[in-house]
């Protein structure tokens, strides 16, 4: 941030975490936290598999329980996260974890597929360090995406004029886009629109995004 | 171009400011907060770094892996002490937070995760001796703030690209600076102190034993923190340092860039490899 680097005071004295570690525990209960976001519902099912780093150590570190947490709704300083396991139980979270060594994108990465009532989504995220995530699949979808803006998720299938349709209804609103990124499975196939925006859609506005979309999720800026 | 420490004093010393009153000034103008919500953040963390040395003294807590168990607490209860008073206080709040951290408490990474015992272990033993109140206490995590910003900005805060010299050696380089400026010390001793904390740990490796943050970070929160009430001292009492603190930072960038990835918090090297030599023998012994 200012003195020409990316962070300030406030990350250096933080952030108040959860320990042992940002990028195994603080991480992980974001990561968990994100996923429950884009399920969008109360997740009745979760199976993780743990990667590379997370996997060697991820249960000294409660890597494990984190992520569980981060699924449960809890954020990287609730002392919740400790009893994760017991609070799955107790709010109906059936969970499974494995661990595999190899890894695609970064030594500290999970898969997570997670399930609600009506819906199921596979989501590969990882922990880059300083409790900072990225998710880097959604689905059948390669993407880069922080949580740190509020974030707009569309599916729909792949045709023309749909993210200018996109782009003009947040404009309507004022909405300034900080990145955003479409990708599809093939021509006319599924796709999926990401945007990190500066500031977060209203509710009328989601559903006039919805009505066109095949599925939307307005996801806020995860805290810390 | 990235800033270091320098820059910042001097930007104090036109302004002729306190360096903590420039930090918030400057995170205020960064982040559009208020300078009152940003102490309030601080002070906050402030109350958690209490809260995690509270905890860490009244209960012997184990890890998950079983390696750590209750050194703050039996420390806390020792009879025999080298030189006890508040000496024996930063040791004990050093391993007491550092262990709440190991054992999944609630801490405060400052800079990190693994460092996290010793901005506790100099700034709150040290009020109760000197008498700082909690905005004394706040204005010090501001100035610890910027050192910190400063050694990111010039070299790296992390153990994975500059080793335990860049985690617990930056974590010390900051109390360090903090107790100056509380001290009453000037912008000058600040330097001194944040290059002598540094130059004490240049080479420090990150060996973590099974890649946990454990065996030996925990007793390096103490070293962190015993460095730094030495290198204020010595700012304090006028030693200057001979090479300027910028280049100092610099110094432990390169030497992180030097180490051999073994030594840097991969667990392949160091203590971690022979303690994993060691349970190899024992198994095979067995």
């Amino acid at each position: 941030m200012f003195g020409g680097g990316t962070l300030g005071i406030i990350d250096i004295i933080g952030p108040t975490m959860i320990g042992p570690s940002s990028s195994h525990t603080a991480g992980a209960a974001r990561l968990g936290r994100f996923a429950r976001l884009i399920l969008g519902q109360k997740p009745q099912r979760v199976d993780i598999v743990l990667r590379g780093s997370f996997a060697h150590t991820g249960t000294g570190h409660g890597t494990d329980l984190a992520l569980i947490a981060g699924c449960l709704g809890l954020l990287p300083d609730d002392p919740g996260i400790v009893k994760a396991d017991q609070l799955a139980e107790e709010n109906g979270l059936v969970y499974s974890i494995t661990a595999q060594d190899e890894y695609r994108y970064h030594p500290n990465e999970a898969d997570l597929l997670i399930e609600g009532k009506d819906e199921k989504i596979k989501i590969v995220g990882t922990s880059v360090g300083g409790g900072r995530i990225r998710i880097r699949e959604l689905a059948a979808y390669k993407i880069d995406l922080s949580g740190d803006y509020p974030t707009l998720l569309a599916s729909y299938r792949d045709r023309p004029g749909v993210v200018a349709k996109v782009t003009a209804l947040l404009a309507e609103e004022k909405i300034n886009i900080a990145q955003m990124n479409v990708a599809r499975e093939r021509r006319g196939g599924g796709a999926l629109l990401v945007a990190e925006m500066d500031s977060t859609v209203s509710e009328e506005l989601a559903r006039r995004l919805a009505a066109d979309l095949d599925w939307v999720r307005i996801i806020p800026a995860l805290e810390d | 171009m990235a800033q270091g420490l320098e820059a910042f004093l001097r930007e104090a010393q036109e302004k002729n400011l306190p360096f903590s009153e420039l930090m918030l000034a400057k995170e205020a103008e960064e982040t559009g907060l208020q300078p009152e919500e940003i102490k309030e953040k601080l002070a906050q963390r402030l109350e958690v770094m209490r809260q995690a040395r509270r905890d860490g003294l009244t209960r012997s807590l184990t890890s998950r892996s079983g390696l750590v168990n209750g050194a703050a607490f039996t420390y806390a209860r020792a009879q025999k002490r080298v030189l006890g008073g508040p000496f024996s206080e930063v040791v004990a709040t050093a391993l007491a937070v550092a262990e709440e951290n190991a054992c999944m408490g609630k801490i405060v990474a400052a800079p990190t995760a693994g460092s996290c015992g010793i901005l506790p272990a100099v700034l709150l033993p040290m009020a109760e001796v000197h008498g700082f109140t909690d905005e004394d206490l706040v204005k010090g995590l501001l100035t610890a703030g910027g050192i910190g910003l400063a050694i990111e900005n010039l070299a790296t805060l992390s153990g994975a690209e500059g080793g335990c010299q860049a985690e617990c050696g930056s974590a010390s380089a900051m109390a360090a600076g903090a107790l100056v400026e509380l001290m009453g010390g000037d912008l000058g001793q600040i330097a001194s102190a944040v290059a002598f904390a540094l130059k004490n740990v240049l080479g420090l490796v990150c060996d973590p034993v099974e890649g946990l943050v454990e065996v030996p970070c925990i007793k390096r929160n103490v070293l962190g923190a015993v460095n730094a009430l030495a290198a204020a001292e010595m700012a304090l009492a006028g030693l200057e340092t001979i090479i300027s603190v910028d280049e100092v930072i610099k110094t432990m960038g390169q030497v992180g860039r030097a180490m051999p990835e073994s030594l840097r918090e991969t667990s392949q090297g160091g203590l971690a490899a022979t303690y994993r030599k060691l349970k190899q023998n024992r198994t095979a012994n067995s």
